[in-house]
């Protein structure tokens, strides 16, 4: 089949009324979608070892970003991806807090996949940001790190910016700096 | 009826990054501290972004893609020239996207967005939220219908305007197709002067968030139509540096 290549549509800035659209109840927009896209991850029928991811995204100037919106994406605890909306989406979205910058997800621990260590995807977009950014957080303590195929391709010193902080029982805290000596490894992927 | 979707097993296209903006383009100067300043690390493909989130149509509402009703007391209406958005979403291989999540967001008819960190002194339109959302059919086509957000100054430059746009949100079937941007309107004389749009260095690609007058598919006597298509990246053999196996 041949067909001509069309190029993506190129990226915008999401800008700071992102919660307009994306997260309206949180911009006090209430009554027009029951709630909010991403806000739970979560069901009573949901697998696994729940955890708390929290962090802030930092600027350059380590002020945190109060206009960020996070998203993750995971695997369940068994590392298969949903493709139905079942127990667990994977998928949350959580926007910065608009004073302090903080955000915080209630979810699983997922399951390695890929042949790599288990990690969960963010997606970070933002006023400033042109092209919104993909990280990943891993977790502290899998075996399966050192071979895991995206971290071999980071160099040793900035491998610490993806790998989690476990603050407290279940509860990981993953800082995202934009710039700076402890600038988080972003992906083109 | 199932719905087709694309196979896994390629990789998608590598996203053009000189098409795209750049992250670091101080005449914008929210990207100044926020452009991450070490190259991204080029990584191949894993079934982290090869899947993506699955949305049902039972999340909408009946007004979730009409932002002229949607925030309306009973019997009221937003107040601006009405307007119906529509278009397809695409990959990159010219196939539809069917099952597209779509979320816009925009300023109501005097540039003013509902938002608790909005200081334009123009009005809020009490019947107006600025937020609408769809899925594509089959064929990959959504529509929505709106008032046609103004222009309006924004602290950048000491004069600085936003060309009159709205924000789109789109989910593909893979996560790495994720995208966020901006729809701007056919012969907006704001659009070559803006920092955001300007980050983009290709005439061609600021062309194609550039939506045309459709008045094929106007509502006569109603409201006119502006058409937009959206290009998610597509799949194919194209190698990953050359670490690929078996392409």
């Amino acid at each position: 089949m041949t067909t001509k290549r069309l190029k993506e549509s190129p990226s915008q800035t999401a800008g700071p009324y992102v919660h307009i659209g994306c997260t309206p109840n949180f911009a006090g927009i209430t009554g027009v979608y029951a709630s909010d896209p991403g806000a739970t991850m979560l069901t009573d029928s949901t697998e696994g070892e729940r955890i708390t991811v929290t962090g802030t995204v930092y600027d350059g100037e380590d002020a945190p970003l109060t206009d960020a919106l996070i998203e993750i994406w995971q695997a369940d605890a068994a590392g298969h991806f949903s493709t139905t909306n079942t127990g667990f989406t994977g998928w949350g979205r959580c926007p910065a807090d608009q004073d302090t910058g903080a955000w915080r997800f209630e979810t699983i621990r997922p399951g390695a996949t890929g042949g790599g260590a288990a990690h969960i995807t963010f997606w970070i977009v933002a006023r400033g940001i042109n092209v919104g950014l993909h990280t990943r957080m891993y977790f502290p303590d899998e075996p399966k790190l050192p071979s895991d195929p995206w971290l071999s391709l980071v160099e040793d010193t900035r491998r610490d910016t993806l790998i989690t902080k476990q603050v407290a029982d279940g509860h990981f805290q993953f800082n995202i700096h934009l710039q700076g000596p402890n600038e988080t490894v972003f992906f083109d992927a | 009826m199932p719905r087709w979707r694309p196979r896994v097993a390629d990789p998608l296209y590598p996203r053009d990054r000189n098409w795209n903006p750049a992250a670091h383009f101080p005449e914008y100067k929210s990207s100044i501290l926020r452009s991450p300043q070490k190259p991204l690390v080029k990584a191949p493909p894993s079934p982290s972004e090869d899947h993506g989130p699955v949305f049902g149509h039972d999340m909408l509402g009946p007004l979730d893609n009409d932002l002229i009703r949607n925030f309306a007391a009973p019997g009221e209406m937003a107040i601006g020239p009405r307007m119906i958005v529509h278009g397809r979403v695409w990959d990159e291989n010219a196939r539809p996207v069917p099952g597209a999540l779509i979320e816009v967001w925009q300023a109501n008819a005097g540039g003013r967005y509902r938002h608790a960190k909005e200081g334009y002194l123009a009005p809020l339109d009490p019947n107006f939220s600025g937020c609408g959302r769809m899925i594509t059919d089959d064929d990959g086509t959504y529509r929505f219908t709106t008032v046609q957000p103004g222009p309006y100054p924004w602290p950048n430059g000491p004069n600085s305007w936003r060309p009159a746009h709205i924000h789109f949100s789109v989910f593909g079937h893979s996560f790495a197709q994720r995208l966020i941007t901006q729809m701007y309107f056919e012969g907006d004389p704001l659009i070559p002067l803006c920092p955001i749009v300007r980050a983009i260095s290709d005439s061609a690609a600021i062309a194609q968030l550039t939506a045309r007058l459709d008045m094929d598919a106007t509502a006569p006597m109603d409201a006119l139509a502006y058409r937009f298509d959206i290009i998610l990246r597509g799949r194919g053999s194209t190698p990953f540096g050359n670490r690929m196996e078996g392409n």
